[in-house]
């Protein structure tokens, strides 16, 4: 059985990675959490989300939102990156994450195919 | 919904809606009686009487976004559909409960899913700012789950950073497995 001394161990590993990490800078990334977009998959997208952002060690904030009105483009993610517009993505299917996640987090630039809407910054 | 983990995912959303900090999920499977339990209490806004009749009416919403409320309603139809039972009570000021009952054996009753994912999931976007009491009980077997618990060995690291989620997720599979004789 797992337990809570494992828990700590796991901290003092974290805590010494997160002190070479610059906090107040990161991507934020908001999964639409709606019924819509629970219905739609969104549980399953926020995982595919969070398995991505560990795979290639990206520092990232992860929300999420309620329904939005566009219930019929979920599941939906928005990306926003520091000092830039957030964009909205949608339609998504669980290998558009790892795009995502490669293309616009990582290398900053707008996946266009996917994106249906911008929110200036 | 495919899953009865989504219903309580959706069901945990409304208490972020009110503003909740704590949510108390609790969830009986009683394979003797024929009967599975699921609870979901937080200490939001709660509802005033008159709304808290009118929100297990799919075309009633609180949100201005769209003309439809579907939530409740739906976790509402999934119980009925099952023999089962469907309770919501609401204080204002004090915070909402809801309880779904099935037949557990009942061939509409949807499976209750990935549960460590929806609710590791959950922790990893709210975590920070609501904690979580979770209770399982298969059988004569329980597990409980408490965020509080786990903040108190973070000493101030997020819940919510990646490696401490995936052991939130570990941990929550391996309590299930447990209670449930090694399934999953």
């Amino acid at each position: 059985m797992k337990s809570l001394e494992e828990l700590r161990q796991l901290r003092d590993k974290v805590e010494k990675e997160m002190k070479m990490r610059d906090e107040s800078n990161r991507p934020e990334i908001i999964i639409g959490m709606g019924t819509c977009g629970i219905a739609a998959g969104a549980r399953e997208i926020l995982q595919a989300v969070l398995a991505e952002l560990e795979k290639r060690d990206v520092d990232a904030k992860v929300t999420q939102t309620g329904c939005i009105g566009m219930c019929e483009r979920e599941p939906l993610l928005d990306v926003k990156m520091p000092g830039k517009d957030r964009i909205t993505y949608g339609n998504l299917k669980l290998n558009d994450v790892k795009r995502i996640i490669t293309e616009h987090v990582i290398n900053e630039n707008i996946v266009q195919e996917l994106a249906i809407a911008r929110m200036d910054n | 919904m495919r899953e009865l983990a989504l219903h309580i995912l959706d069901i945990m959303e409304n208490s972020l809606i009110a503003d909740a900090d704590l949510i108390k999920v609790f969830i009986k499977e009683d394979i003797k009686a024929d009967r599975l339990i699921i609870k979901i209490a937080d200490n939001g806004s709660g509802m005033e009487e008159k709304q808290a009749k009118e929100v297990l009416n799919p075309f009633v919403t609180q949100r201005t976004e769209r003309e439809v409320g579907l939530g409740l309603s739906l976790f509402q139809a999934a119980a009925k559909r099952c023999e089962g039972d469907f309770n919501l009570a609401s204080v204002l000021g004090e915070g909402t409960k809801v309880e779904a009952i099935f037949k557990y054996s009942h061939l509409d009753r949807a499976p209750l899913g990935d549960l460590a994912a929806t609710l590791a999931g959950f922790i990893a976007t709210n975590g920070d700012e609501i904690d979580l009491n979770y209770e399982h009980i298969y059988n004569d077997a329980k597990f409980i789950f408490n965020t509080k618990e786990v903040k108190k060995e973070l000493t101030g690291l997020s819940i919510t950073n990646l490696k401490i989620i995936n052991w939130i997720k570990s941990y929550l599979e391996e309590g299930l497995r447990e209670i449930r004789g090694g399934e999953v």
